[in-house]
């Protein structure tokens, strides 16, 4: 087989098993996971195409360059759809036990499951402006219906909100789309940066307002308000998706574009700006998950927060900096898939998660509750784990840079992690009170609690295989060299 | 075959890991497999170290370097310090192994008790191994979070307080830690550990810098080593069960501080940079502060756990002034104070749990006449504390001669009058807990009678009281803490 059909089948199996879900009409939860499997072996089958190479493309519908739909895999887009794939089959084990018994929502769930896996697979791979925007857009409109399973009106006002605050951001980021193809006549990623003329007062235009939808799709403060009811409020397998994600291919984009086809109109103060946005993320992220009264709102917010230090390699710019930002990305996205798919199993178990009724959970959930501490420490930003590599990276650029705000800001975004954290965790280590309130759940079943419980290894793990990992990443240079 | 000897660190460091994992896999329903794997695994760990003890004294090299991330590696090295405070662990792990199998006997949550347990004394392993200060760090934060668990053990509010505390204290530091290594890092570049230090070269260029990050690490590790005035944990933290208060003050955590201060002062900036820079007065100068401070602290102190975590307080801080002193005498007495001060300190705090155990007693004046019922642990209780007075030939006082020895020939005369002041505090808070419990008449006359401890946590206790013992009266014999030391010094001396 050629390498170049990988990227396709990437695209369209996931299309095709959602279509083919929607025909059978009655849940099919084993096409779907034979789906992430196929998937995963898929993205596995990429590795050693781009270690050797650098880039795999597929060149859809054989037209010449400007016209041309490539699809791209580079090291970027491989830890992308990596972490994707890795995503998928976990949430999909969790999945088929979650809504074992629900036949409506299974087939909803089903349905629109691999519709969002085939527009990650394809915004990861997409080189062109406006084949992002579509499967931006795509990636949307899957994700929001997820939202709303979590039962009848409990999250409509949640997913109106994101799906107002979406709209918007692809508005804005079209508009600015528009802009720069007058500009230079091409939306195709890598012949932009050249295309562009220099400093054009529309050519700057253009590249605020992509940068601004993007940060709203990425619910960075000060646009993150929709994203604690939505991804606190949906099913634990869509709020770990969507965490995980789909706010996180918004913020890969935005470091793709701006190593990219923007790297001529940006400026260093747009850096600092925006990671001045990343820090605030992170501060009051952090501080806002240490107030929640309720555990999904904690790892919600958590994510406001952990999003943030994505952005801090805008102003710092440097390999170790986008080394760092794009592990972050990861690691949070393992580690926050388990936090959330633990948040559901302990939700499960005693009916709500209100943390004040929390004492004295740990024996019917001990395999949850080593999920979340496992998670916990990656997001903490402790040795040994993805996060630790990831902060460890970006504080070595930031004393490279000379720029030690970064520094205080990532030490103090740990503490405050772990101030929120620990606030869960303990819980678990509390003596139970004297009257054990009536426990209505039931014990989650074993494959939920291990699917969470993998995500937090694999979180862990990150750590300790960095090496070969970054080695596929590379520098931040221009989108398809 | 040298491949697998070479790699002998990660064996050590495994041995108590897949104990840890396991333990914690195996849960609450089959206690006697556990105890099983868990003894099993402390007596492989005491085996392995045995061999290496050998191999390092031979001259053999320990090494295993992992590529982590471009420009960092994961090194496990064991040199001769390493091998220090990897027995002093190993033994103790046993021994506060089956003491706590013992003290917990019937309470809830045992496998995680025990799994964290072992998880600690991994760490333990990792940061005594540690070849690099980014090594050290990632098992120094390990220990952070596996102690934890003990610290909350028993789930009230006070033990939920104290690991608050412990938490705050410790992340901090570590944060305090962590940028001082990644700015070391940006002005050196990774480094391994070498006798000697491996900073000389930027004196010239970079001193205020150099300055800077020796007190961030030294301010890092001191939170853990609980230096005055971040010391506030410890005391705190002595509401977890005697085991792990134990543990804390002898074999882990406090000494990992101590330990990381030594590797940062020995064989990351080396005692003539130290010097040069003028910081040995200012380590020495904290470490009597802390000295003097916690002996005062503790006589104040009404219960008998609390007094010696202030005794702990201060006694660890004769590690950091040896080293302070740079002179070979003085490194001898702080360093062979790392074994000592463990023996001594885990024999006290075995003592107490058995009293507390025994027959609920917490507060020192309840310890009235209790030597008449618990004999032998209370004969226990009197060689620590008469140790740690610095009473001859018991191994406190080992510790104190060779740091005088040291003060004198280094003219640094005020450390003689420290350590004579710390002596006379010393007796001030132990003399009369032993005249209660030996001379005074218990407060209840029905309470008459032998009652000593459960075998399970009197065999520990005078195992390692009369280790302690032993450590002071065969000083002078080939195999002695202080016989290794004086190999170490010698090491670290003699470019």
């Amino acid at each position: 087989m050629r390498p170049d059909v990988l990227p396709v089948m990437l695209v369209f199996l996931p299309f095709l098993a959602g279509l083919l879900q929607f025909i059978a009409g009655r849940p099919a939860p084993r096409l779907g996971n034979v789906l992430v499997g196929v998937n995963l072996l898929l993205v596995l089958a990429l590795i050693p195409g781009v270690a050797d190479e650098g880039a795999i493309v597929a060149n859809l519908g054989g037209w010449s360059e400007p016209l041309a739909i490539h699809l791209l895999a580079d090291g970027l887009a491989l830890l992308m759809l990596l972490l994707t794939a890795l995503l998928a089959v976990a949430v999909s084990l969790y999945a088929m036990a979650a809504w074992r018994d629900q036949h409506h929502d299974a087939l909803r769930f089903w349905t629109l499951w691999p519709l969002l896996l085939g527009s990650l697979n394809a915004l990861f791979l997409s080189r062109d402006l406006f084949n992002i925007y579509v499967t931006l857009e795509l990636v949307t409109l899957a994700a929001i219906p997820l939202v709303l399973l979590a039962g009848p009106g409990k999250t409509v006002d949640a997913a109106l909100r994101y799906l107002l605050f979406a709209l918007l951001g692809s508005l804005i980021y079209l508009a600015g789309v528009a802009l720069l193809y007058a500009q230079a006549g091409t939306l195709d990623l890598a012949l932009l940066a050249d295309a562009l003329p220099d400093s054009t007062l529309a050519g700057s235009l253009g590249a605020s307002l992509i940068i601004v939808g993007i940060l709203i799709k990425a619910a960075i403060l000060p646009f993150h308000v929709w994203l604690p009811a939505a991804h606190g409020g949906a099913p634990a397998a869509v709020s770990a998706i969507l965490s995980a994600l789909v706010v996180k291919a918004a913020a890969y984009l935005l470091l793709r574009l701006w190593s990219g086809p923007l790297d001529p109109l940006v400026t260093p103060a747009a850096g600092q700006l925006l990671g001045a946005l990343g820090a605030l993320a992170i501060l009051f992220g952090s501080w806002q998950a240490f107030r929640q009264e309720r555990l999904k709102l904690v790892v919600a917010y958590s994510t406001v927060a952990q999003l943030g230090y994505m952005l801090l390699f805008f102003p710092m710019a440097v390999t170790a900096a986008w080394q760092g930002a794009v592990y972050h990305g990861l690691a949070h996205g393992l580690a926050k898939g388990a936090l959330f798919l633990a948040a559901g199993n302990i939700l499960l178990y005693l009916g709500h998660d209100r943390l004040r009724e929390m004492r004295g959970i740990d024996r019917p959930l001990a395999v949850s509750l080593l999920a979340f501490g496992l998670a916990g420490v990656s997001i903490m930003g402790l040795p040994p784990s993805g996060g630790f590599t990831a902060k460890w990276l970006l504080l070595t650029a930031s004393v490279e840079t000379g720029q030690w705000w970064w520094t205080i800001t990532l030490l103090l975004g740990g503490l405050l992690a772990a101030a929120y954290v620990f606030r869960v965790l303990r819980l678990a280590f509390l003596q139970p009170p004297e009257n054990v309130p009536d426990r209505p759940g039931m014990v989650p079943p074993p494959l939920m609690a291990w699917s969470a419980t993998v995500l937090a290894v694999l979180a862990i793990v990150l750590g300790v295989v960095s090496a070969p990992l970054l080695e596929l990443l590379g520098s931040p240079v221009g989108g398809s060299e | 075959m040298s491949g697998l000897y070479q790699a002998m660190p990660l064996w050590v460091l495994l041995s108590s890991l897949l104990a840890a994992a396991v333990i914690l896999a195996l849960g609450e329903d089959h206690p006697r497999l556990r105890i099983g794997i868990n003894l099993a695994a402390a007596l492989l760990k005491l085996v392995l170290v045995g061999v290496m003890l050998l191999g390092v004294r031979a001259g053999h090299e320990f090494l295993l370097r992992v590529p982590l991330m471009p420009g960092i590696d994961l090194v496990l090295h064991a040199d001769a310090l390493s091998m220090l405070f990897i027995s002093l662990s190993a033994l103790l792990w046993l021994a506060t192994t089956i003491y706590a199998i013992a003290y917990l006997e019937d309470s809830p949550n045992r496998a995680r008790f025990f799994g964290f347990f072992s998880l600690c004394v991994a760490a333990t392993m990792g940061i005594a191994t540690a070849g690099n200060l980014f090594t050290f760090f990632l098992f120094y934060e390990m220990l952070t979070l596996s102690t934890w668990p003990l610290v909350v053990h028993r789930g009230t509010e006070k033990a939920m307080r104290a690991g608050r505390g412990y938490l705050w204290y410790t992340l901090g530091g570590s944060a305090v830690l962590l940028l001082g290594i990644v700015l070391l890092h940006g002005l050196a570049g990774s480094q391994d550990f070498v006798a000697g230090g491996t900073l000389e070269h930027l004196v010239d260029s970079h001193p205020l810098a150099l300055t800077g990050i020796f007190l961030l690490l030294i301010g890092g590790m001191g939170v853990k080593a609980a230096l005055a005035p971040v010391h506030g944990w410890l005391p705190t933290a002595m509401v977890a069960p005697a085991p792990v208060s134990a543990l804390l003050h002898a074999v882990a955590v406090v000494k990992a501080g101590a330990f990381g201060i030594v590797r940062v002062v020995y064989d990351v900036y080396g005692i003539n940079l130290m010097q040069d820079l003028g910081l040995a007065q200012l380590l020495a100068i904290m470490a009597s502060i802390t000295i003097i401070y916690g002996s005062l602290r503790a006589i104040w102190q009404t219960d008998l756990k609390r007094r010696l975590a202030y005794s702990t307080v201060s006694q660890v801080s004769y590690i950091a002034l040896g080293i302070a002193l740079a002179n070979p005498l003085a490194s001898i007495g702080g360093l062979v104070h790392l074994v000592h001060q463990g023996l001594m300190k885990i024999t006290l705090f075995f003592c107490a749990g058995c009293y507390a155990e025994t027959h609920g007693i917490h507060a020192i004046e309840d310890l009235d006449g209790i030597g008449r019922r618990m004999p032998w642990t209370t004969a226990m209780f009197t060689l620590g504390a008469l140790g740690m007075i610095g009473l001859p030939p018991l191994a406190g006082f080992i510790s104190k001669w060779y740091l005088g020895l040291g003060a004198v020939a280094a003219g640094q005369f005020w450390v003689v009058g420290v350590l004579l002041a710390s002596t006379v505090l010393n007796a001030i808070y132990f003399l009369p807990i032993l005249h209660r419990v030996w001379f005074r008449p218990p407060r209840d006359e029905q309470t008459e009678g032998l009652a000593e401890a459960a075998p399970g946590l009197l065999g520990p206790t005078l195992f390692a009281g009369f280790a302690a013992l032993a450590a002071g009266l065969f000083a002078g014999f080939d195999w002695s803490p202080l016989a290794w030391v004086e190999l170490l010094v010698e090491r670290e001396y003699s470019p």
